[in-house]
């Protein structure tokens, strides 16, 4: 469902906007960082094992995350809201299961190194 | 940084670029062209307090809405990914504007020319905020077909900011429009790149 389509369902439960909820158990921030949108992330260190008090969410975003991933490409491939996995990712970032990169800032956009990086990614494509 | 921790493991940092343009424009399309993949989805969960007043009011056992944005990537090189970003069609969106705006790159505002109108909101943002933009006119077929200097003319458009045809279907002419905002926006924030 997209927003641009409005609300289809008017019955009070949507299980699509409480789903969310119930699995960051109520929290709507993560507790360290901010997790922008396109935050890096990438899984580090050994696999948690079954008493490490992961839930299912947390070990899908950790195997997803073998490669760097963004805040949006997770929750995409796990169809949660952004705003659910930057909760979680910060419950993993707290374990030390998670390293971050920031995305380029507005204040970076003077790095010409950068300029020549992505012009020379487009013309490879 | 809150970020920051000397063990770790080199991450590239991400880029990102906003397509903006009325609805039908060809934004999703475009997306689509240039990605490593097809065009992924994601979801920002709104609460009635951050949508503020708005047609909400009508429903009012919804309490939340969502926002949906298409993105694509392109892995730049080990350093950097490249994300492109379908701005959300609906103005009562702004909001959600200024976060994805933030940091970014520039801009593409894809035009139609059935309905070039769609488009001065997107213009009106990026002027204002200051973010480097192209426009890129979106060659669809049966359109009545303008010269760049009338749609220049048409939405009044500074003489320094680049205005190009293009097909947002063609891998090869989405690159050329993203090329001519990544030189624009070194242009006036850094220094001219080849």
């Amino acid at each position: 469902m997209s927003a641009t389509d409005g609300p289809t369902d008017e019955h009070w439960i949507d299980p699509e906007i409480i789903r969310p909820y119930v699995v960051t158990r109520g929290r709507t921030a993560p507790t360290r960082g901010r997790f922008d949108l396109i935050s890096m992330a990438l899984a580090i260190g050994p696999p948690p094992g079954p008493d490490a008090g992961l839930d299912p969410e947390h070990l899908s975003i950790l195997r997803l995350c073998r490669e760097p991933k963004s805040v949006a490409e997770i929750a995409a491939h796990l169809n949660l809201p952004a705003g659910t996995i930057r909760v979680l990712l910060g419950d993993l970032f707290d374990r030390e299961l998670v390293s971050a990169q920031e995305p380029q800032s507005e204040v970076d956009m003077h790095d010409v190194k950068m300029y020549r990086a992505v012009l020379d990614g487009l013309r490879s494509l | 940084m809150v970020f920051d921790r000397s063990e770790r493991p080199r991450l590239p940092r991400a880029i990102k670029i906003l397509v903006a343009g009325g609805f039908g424009a060809g934004k999703t399309t475009m997306v689509g062209a240039v990605s490593e993949t097809r065009p992924l989805r994601t979801e920002e969960i709104l609460t009635d307090r951050s949508v503020g007043v708005d047609d909400l009011s009508s429903v009012e056992a919804k309490r939340t809405t969502t926002v949906a944005m298409d993105f694509g990537r392109i892995t730049l090189n080990d350093e950097y990914v490249l994300y492109l970003f379908g701005t959300p069609g609906q103005e009562r969106f702004w909001f959600v504007w200024d976060e994805l705006a933030e940091g970014a790159l520039g801009a593409v505002i894809l035009a139609d020319t059935r309905r070039l109108a769609d488009c001065f909101p997107s213009v009106d943002y990026f002027e204002r905020r200051g973010t480097p933009f192209v426009v890129a006119v979106n060659c669809f077929e049966g359109a009545p077909s303008y010269d760049l200097p009338e749609v220049r003319l048409a939405l009044q458009l500074n003489p320094s900011i680049p205005i190009v045809m293009c097909d947002a279907r063609k891998r090869d002419s989405s690159r050329e429009v993203l090329i001519t905002l990544v030189k624009h926006s070194a242009r006036l924030r850094a220094e001219p790149v080849g």
